[in-house]
């Protein structure tokens, strides 16, 4: 029950992009077109689940222990970075088809706040390993939602016949700021 | 270019939410009021004039191929310590502005200086493209706030001005983006007529 109520509360009442507004970059700039945004989704799936998992264990038994809590924003922009990087060039050896797939996507995803603001917040909430992990996963799948959501979206937009300065992200802005108002029907679910 | 093109540029010509689009999350995260907005716009400057500091200082002792991590390892250290003075000092406005303090370190906006421009520039420019940039960054936030601020709730900087209740949508999370929209044609608009 626990787990449903964590799962149903990041995908839908605080949705990462459209509530929390995080992970906006790839949001605004890979979801041109719907393929994109599906590999985009499957490389944030990848690395925020498995930077969750280390960053929540590096909490738990180094900076807790010996009392360095606060040197928790270097500690874990360091670990998604080298994750990222590790990721990479493992994907490249074990899976070259994945690879293939996510490859571009990989390394714009140190950047992307996303995966820090989880990792962090997977603290703050006080969740066990286990918990974060679903959250994790969860988070990532309210991404991947939104993401092709928009990019649907925005593959009609471009057909559209718009007013010059609005081309672009402007229409895209005010588009995901609907789609922010759809979501909000889901506040109070849980 | 000259030190005060250099200094002027981030507020609408290069400005770095509406014109570059970097840093849109915090820029759509804490502006649901003017005053979250600047405060967070200075908090960026902070890291922002500090790293680009530090960058240009050690630029020709720091190995071509780890600069990025360097420079993220600066960064973050700047960030830490305004997350700590803030909770200090200025617990109300920390409390508020809650995870989008620590994300400061993965703001595009204070690696891309920083890789951009002061790890190729003297210390001085750097020095001023640092507080031109955060400077125009906390106007751009400030901006989307008070517009946020005024539609939303009636009141400036907490100052209320309108009875009851307004546009309630705009202090929401929608409001943000469709702000921010509308914002950004605005803007292109006063910067090629400038």
């Amino acid at each position: 029950m626990e787990y449903f109520v964590i799962i149903i509360s990041a995908i839908f009442v605080s949705n990462i992009v459209l509530a929390q507004f995080l992970g906006i970059c790839p949001f605004m700039g890979v979801s041109g077109k719907v393929s994109t945004s599906v590999g985009m989704s499957g490389a944030v799936l990848f690395v925020m689940t498995i930077a969750t998992i280390v960053t929540w264990l590096i909490q738990t038994y180094i900076l807790i222990p010996f009392g360095i809590t606060f040197l928790q924003t270097i500690f874990f922009i360091l670990v998604i970075a080298s994750l990222v990087q590790m990721v990479e060039l493992m994907l490249k050896k074990i899976s070259p088809p994945l690879y293939q797939a996510l490859g571009i996507f990989l390394p714009l995803i140190t950047t992307n706040c996303a995966v820090l603001g989880v990792a962090i917040q997977a603290h703050s909430k006080n969740f066990n390993l286990m918990e974060s992990v679903v959250w994790a996963v969860a988070n990532a799948a309210g991404f991947a939602l939104a993401m092709v959501l928009f990019a649907g979206l925005r593959e009609h937009m471009d057909l559209m016949n718009l007013p010059k300065g609005m081309r672009g992200v402007p229409a895209a802005l005010v588009v995901a700021g609907i789609l922010a108002m759809a979501f909000l029907g889901f506040s109070g679910l849980v | 270019m000259n030190q005060f093109q250099n200094f002027t540029k981030g507020f609408i010509k290069d400005n770095p939410v509406f014109i570059l689009l970097l840093g849109l999350c915090p820029a759509l995260g804490v502006t649901s009021s003017a005053f979250n907005g600047l405060g967070m716009g200075l908090a960026t400057t902070f890291v922002l004039i500090c790293s680009n500091t530090v960058v240009a200082l050690v630029k020709k002792q720091i190995p071509d191929k780890v600069r990025i991590p360097s420079f993220i390892v600066v960064i973050a250290s700047f960030v830490t310590i305004v997350e700590l003075s803030m909770q200090a000092y200025v617990p109300a406005l920390f409390d508020s502005l809650g995870l989008f303090i620590p994300l400061i370190v993965v703001n595009c906006l204070v690696l891309g200086r920083a890789e951009g421009f002061a790890s190729k520039q003297n210390l001085l420019s750097s020095v001023i493209d640092g507080a031109g940039m955060g400077l125009g960054f906390t106007f751009a936030l400030t901006l989307l706030g008070a517009v946020r601020e005024i539609l939303g709730n009636g009141s400036i900087f907490g100052w209320k001005f309108v009875e009851g209740d307004a546009i309630l949508v705009f202090i929401l999370s929608p409001g943000a983006f469709i702000a921010m929209g509308y914002l950004i044609p605005l803007i292109n608009k006063m910067r090629k007529t400038a």
